[in-house]
């Protein structure tokens, strides 16, 4: 796994006269999992879409270790995106170059508690199932990055937790680095090593916050909402942006 | 247990018999014939060869133009459904070719390129081609711009791109592009072998109009309906069987 350095200036939407992100500087550190938390409309979306390479339309650099390279990407979108056409486990094989090891792709379901609805056809899935089955396809690629856009929008509480924690742990035996979007500042606090508080128009960088929280307590609410109080409390200045 | 619902199309069925032997006794003229003497033409023609040979030439030619059309506009609906530049360059194109009727394509073949298998089987193609590259090209540009993004960062290759995310999203447009390709190529072939060619149906309906041979020209019909029909039955209700499987 290697760093992974993002340096983007000048994005512009056609529509908006100003540029809507000016010189934003984001290093990954390998195996870290990073929440991006800002206001919705401030272009997380768009930030993950130029660093997955589906918006070429900026200027500014994104270096994989030492290379000029678009880095691989495992990318679980806000609606998860499965093709209808095909079983939960042939949405997952797709995505894999040759086909990877069955027994990778069986512990994962296992993981995720999906072994029994792999032949089942996403239409026939809850919501809740379709986000794990696209949780699992961009582990599955095994991304250099792999790029969270609020997959736990619209989920009903106790069904957020529970994807949550299992997403938390197919990312204990299977470290990658994450980006996570979310606008959700206990979500973030639950999941992040590094938060990564972003501004609107244009988006900064207004602070970075290590979560010093074991990740044994992570799932302690009252931890996480301790921890919360004392951040606004602390840093003011991301009061706004939540 | 049989119920009412299931026996309904089969009653139907008696009952249009029932109405045409009904109405050939009442006018009791040679150009009504009764269903009975219908079938005895019928019968007669399959058992000499002459209508399985003709059905079969004219089938051969069906097979060929609607094989060639639904390749070609595949292919150039998917290219101008993706490619804005290219739709407005041909688009007047294709209103031009939609507009042509088939008669005049039909002459023109013959006259440029003589009477000859070739110039038929490009006539047909010619008039079903612009309507399946409508078709397709709606669906093109209907199709789900989320799952194309997925496809791309996941780095599908072209082809794993056009067969599992591309297809299956136009699999309604090229079945609706078939069905009525199928009864519009029917129609066309039979004035192309009427005008042009010295076998097939339209040929042998040409000639029995010529003989004012009504029972020949129904039993003719009733073949070419029933062989439609055992299409529709055999291969197309089952390829839209496999292909939305996935749908509740």
């Amino acid at each position: 796994m290697t760093d992974i350095q993002i340096q983007i200036d000048n994005k512009t939407y056609q529509a908006a006269a100003d540029p809507s992100i000016v010189d934003l500087k984001l290093s990954l550190t390998s195996e870290e999992f990073i929440c991006l938390v800002g206001p919705s409309g401030c272009g997380k979306t768009t930030l993950l879409n130029i660093i997955a390479g589906l918006d070429n339309d900026y200027e500014g650099d994104i270096l994989v270790g030492q290379q000029h390279t678009s880095p691989k990407i495992g990318y679980v979108f806000q609606n998860p995106r499965l093709l209808p056409w095909r079983t939960v486990r042939e949405n997952i094989e797709l995505a894999v170059d040759k086909h990877q090891a069955r027994e990778v792709i069986d512990a994962m379901l296992e993981a995720m508690q999906l072994t029994a609805s792999q032949h089942s056809y996403p239409e026939h899935l809850s919501l809740g199932m379709s986000r794990r089955v696209a949780i699992i396809r961009a582990f599955a690629v095994d991304p250099e990055v792999l790029l969270m856009d609020e997959p736990f929008v619209s989920l009903d509480a106790p069904t957020a937790r529970q994807v949550r924690e299992l997403l938390l742990n197919l990312w204990q035996q299977r470290p990658h680095t994450i980006l996570f979007v979310t606008h959700d500042l206990r979500e973030a606090i639950a999941l992040a090593d590094r938060l990564i508080f972003l501004s609107a128009a244009p988006m900064q960088v207004v602070s970075e916050i290590v979560v010093p929280i074991p990740r044994s307590e992570r799932g302690n609410e009252l931890v996480i909402e301790s921890f919360r109080q004392q951040l606004l409390k602390n840093h003011p200045e991301i009061k706004q942006l939540l | 247990m049989i119920s009412l619902k299931n026996l309904l199309p089969t009653l139907s069925l008696l009952a249009f018999l029932v109405i045409w032997q009904g109405l050939a006794v009442y006018l009791d003229s040679n150009t009504l014939p009764a269903p009975e003497a219908v079938a005895k033409v019928f019968w007669q023609a399959c058992v000499s060869g002459q209508l399985p040979f003709h059905l079969g030439v004219t089938l051969l030619r069906l097979v060929i133009s609607f094989a060639i059309a639904m390749l070609l506009g595949c292919a150039i609906g998917i290219v101008l459904g993706r490619n804005k530049k290219l739709d407005a360059f041909f688009d007047n194109w294709l209103v031009i070719f939609l507009n042509v009727p088939a008669l005049v394509t039909i002459i023109l073949c013959y006259v440029w390129f003589g009477l000859i298998e070739s110039a038929a089987i490009l006539a047909v193609v010619i008039n079903k081609l612009p309507n399946v590259i409508v078709t397709i090209r709606e669906g093109t540009r209907m199709l789900d711009q989320d799952l194309l993004d997925m496809a791309r960062c996941y780095r599908f290759s072209k082809r794993k791109t056009l067969t599992h995310v591309i297809w299956p999203q136009l699999h309604p447009f090229v079945m609706g592009a078939t069905r009525s390709g199928l009864a519009l190529i029917w129609k066309i072939i039979l004035v192309v072998e009427l005008l042009g060619r010295s076998n097939g149906m339209g040929y042998q309906l040409h000639l029995f109009f010529q003989l004012f041979d009504v029972a020949s020209i129904l039993a003719y019909t009733i073949a070419f309906v029933a062989v439609i029909q055992l299409i529709e039955l055999l291969i197309l209700k089952p390829l839209d069987k496999k292909a939305l499987r996935w749908r509740k």
